[in-house]
């Protein structure tokens, strides 16, 4: 094992896959200077500036295009650069590159990665902070990944690239900077598509969770285990399609479920995974389902604003005490 | 043709002066701020490019009405937004333009006109549309400018804003900010074409150029096409070439950029170039030295003031969402 960043395992990531497949290429603004947060940084010199290819301001046609191209046999990384500007391209998401290869009857595959950084990050306000991942799980076609560690974000965005159909790809902007183990260079370690990861094993209640609120259902379970309580954590990994398995298996031990996300509750992700085990599992619910996510507000500037609206260690575990009656 | 050589009034060329100096400190003040923590959110510094802010703006009523960008300050400024207001949003306290909700990419004052900063590139520009749009409607005689840079022509509601601005004969002035970058990459390098204004000309919208860093030509142009939409005119498109003198943001030291290529532009600094104009006009140095000092004074002074601010109240995070439907503030544990 090895340790890297979150964002340099997409780097590596990028170019492993690059390397395995001439087909694979990447496009979006400023790729060729590293990507604004630096994720792409060297990849022109070794891949040139075709298959790291340098957009015009045109997230509309870079989206578009990149069906087109997939359509064709290559395999675009689409880089939107914030999750919130990929709704400039909404039409080409989910009109197209979601519906080509049903409505087509099954002429057309488009193979593409739409990476799509998410969620809140040094007071970035309305537009630039949004977790918006509970769409994309609505739409028929598409994958949603969510990784939460490095090793994740190797593992499963190339697993991406390999996918024949459209994933969107939901990397955490707070994330970028988190060290963790990664298989060592030269092993090619796929993380499978739809596969959740047990973060924490614990008896009392099961926590589902992904992306950057993994880290902090780990430090909740710490604050419940300080009063007693073994907490799980479930890392989703991917949203859809959302290991059910593992979530009910652990439900099943625990009685207990408590879902929480980063983005506004009503109508979240959070609520499928609810209403899932709701339905399936009541004879094994200890304690009604909870969920915690953000209220439905537009993400504030100010500091503490903003902070008002973030899922802390604390509240998740100040809720899982209330589920355990205390 | 109207005049547009430099015989303008010194009187106005000191008026100009002055806003693009307030201008100037006020990015200073900004990017002091931003460098060391005081400011939280991105900051997009307008700094060399003072002169399209100052010599459009100064040809606009306070009923007219403009759109910006994440590069807004200078606009805001010159249309007559109060610099305190401004820095109490950059630092996110009780009093900002927006209440500190917004922050610098998102500052907003309707009472001067001023309908929106925007976190989205090319966003403004069908909302400036809309806005000559409605004042048609309303029948309010009214000018709108918008401004944009030169990396917004390549998404799709530059070309659909300005086919309708077209099409509806809308009280309108573009305006491109050129300064021949779109964050880290050269625009030259992704726009197909001779750019901006032969795309307005494909339109058939009369378009401009213009040296952006000559106050006295912007002014002169602004005021020709200003009056021209008051008399029934328009749209118009303006391509004003400039540059913008820092990185894409405070903390981007732009090492993209060659060196030469930065200290050639920093010789056409647009505040310079008006102080040898207003040299020329027989002002004494030591006016303008006062000017400065005032300008870095008074930003200073507003820096200060949003450093002590208090935040906003947690309750503001819930308010002016929506009516029916809004959010219910609890404090919470
Ligand atoms: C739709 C959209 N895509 C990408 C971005 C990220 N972004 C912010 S500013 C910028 C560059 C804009 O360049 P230009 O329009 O020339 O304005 P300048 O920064 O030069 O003032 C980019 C790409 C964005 N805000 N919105
Ligand atoms: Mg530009």
């Amino acid at each position: 094992m090895s340790s890297l960043s979150y964002l340099a395992a997409a780097t590596r990531a990028v170019a492993e896959e690059m390397r395995r497949d001439d087909r694979v290429w990447a496009l979006g603004e400023d790729l060729g200077r590293g990507g604004v947060f630096g994720q792409y940084r060297g990849l022109v010199d070794e891949f040139g500036d075709a298959r790291i290819a340098d957009t015009p301001i045109s997230e509309a046609t870079i989206m578009g295009a990149a069906v087109g191209a997939a359509l064709v046999g290559t395999r675009p990384i689409v880089e939107m650069r914030f999750a919130d500007f990929a709704l400039c391209a909404v039409d080409e998401m989910v009109n197209q590159a979601a519906k080509a290869r049903f409505m087509f009857g099954g002429q057309a595959r488009v193979p593409l990665v739409i990476r799509q950084p998410s969620g809140m990050w040094r007071s970035s306000a309305a537009q630039h902070s949004q977790s918006l991942e509970a769409w994309y799980t609505h739409i028929p076609g598409l994958v949603v990944a969510a990784p939460a560690t490095p090793a994740d974000n190797l593992g499963l965005l190339k697993a991406a690239v390999r996918c024949d159909d459209p994933v969107i790809y939901i990397e955490h902007k707070d994330l970028w900077a988190l060290e963790g183990e990664v298989p060592d260079d030269g092993e090619d370690v796929l993380v499978p598509l739809g596969r959740a990861r047990l973060a924490r094993a614990g008896d009392d209640i099961t926590v589902v969770t992904w992306s950057k609120m993994v880290g902090v259902a780990e430090q909740a379970a710490e604050l419940a285990a300080a009063q007693g309580i073994a907490m799980e954590v479930i890392d989703l990994r991917t949203l859809w399609p959302w290991d059910q398995e593992a979530v009910f298996g652990s439900v099943v031990k625990t009685g207990r479920l408590l879902v929480t996300h980063e983005a506004v509750q009503v109508g979240g992700f959070g609520a499928e995974v609810a209403a899932t085990v709701a339905e399936d599992l009541s004879d094994s619910l200890k304690a009604p389902v909870r969920r915690l996510g953000a209220p439905r507000t537009p993400i504030s500037y100010a500091k503490p604003l903003e902070d008002q609206l973030r899922i802390t260690p604390e509240r998740i575990a100040a809720v899982a005490a209330e589920m355990l009656g205390d | 043709m109207p005049d547009r050589s430099h015989n303008i009034d010194p009187d106005r060329l000191l008026g100009l002066y002055k806003t693009m100096r307030r201008i100037r400190a006020f990015e200073e003040a900004a990017e002091a701020a931003s460098l060391d923590g005081r400011v939280g959110g991105a900051v997009h510094l307008s700094i060399g490019q003072e002169a399209v802010a100052a010599g459009v703006c100064a040809n606009l009523r306070p009923t007219d009405q403009i759109t910006t960008t994440h590069r807004g300050h200078g606009h805001c400024i010159a249309k007559g937004t109060d610099p305190g207001a401004m820095m109490l949003e950059l630092f996110g306290k009780e009093g900002g333009t927006c209440g500190g909700k917004g922050g610098s990419m998102h500052i907003a004052d309707f009472d001067v006109g001023m309908l929106g900063a925007n976190g989205v590139v090319a966003a403004g520009i069908p909302i400036a549309v809309g806005a000559a749009h409605g004042a048609k409607l309303l029948g309010e005689d009214r000018v709108v400018v918008c401004f944009f840079g030169d990396g917004a022509i390549n998404r799709g509601p530059f070309l659909e804003g300005l086919n309708w601005a077209g099409i509806f004969a809308l009280p309108i002035l573009f305006v491109c900010e050129h300064n021949s970058y779109a964050s880290t990459t050269r625009t030259e390098a992704v726009t197909a074409g001779p750019g901006a204004t032969a795309r307005a000309e494909s339109l058939g919208i009369e378009a401009f150029e213009v040296d952006g860093n000559d106050v006295v030509a912007v002014d002169g142009l602004a005021g020709e096409l200003t009056g021209r939409i008051r008399a029934g005119g328009g749209p118009f498109f303006v391509t004003a070439r400039t540059y913008r003198l820092k990185g894409h943001t405070s903390v981007d030291p732009g090492a993209y950029r060659d060196e030469d290529e930065v200290s050639l532009q920093w010789a056409e600094d647009p505040m310079n170039r008006c102080e040898e104009e207003l040299q020329r006009l027989g002002l004494a140095a030591a006016e303008l030295e006062t000017i400065g000092r005032q300008a870095t004074e008074e930003m200073a002074a507003v820096a200060a003031a949003a450093t002590a601010a208090p935040h906003p109240a947690l309750i503001q995070a819930f308010t002016d969402v929506q009516d029916v439907g809004a959010p219910v503030w609890s404090a919470l544990p």
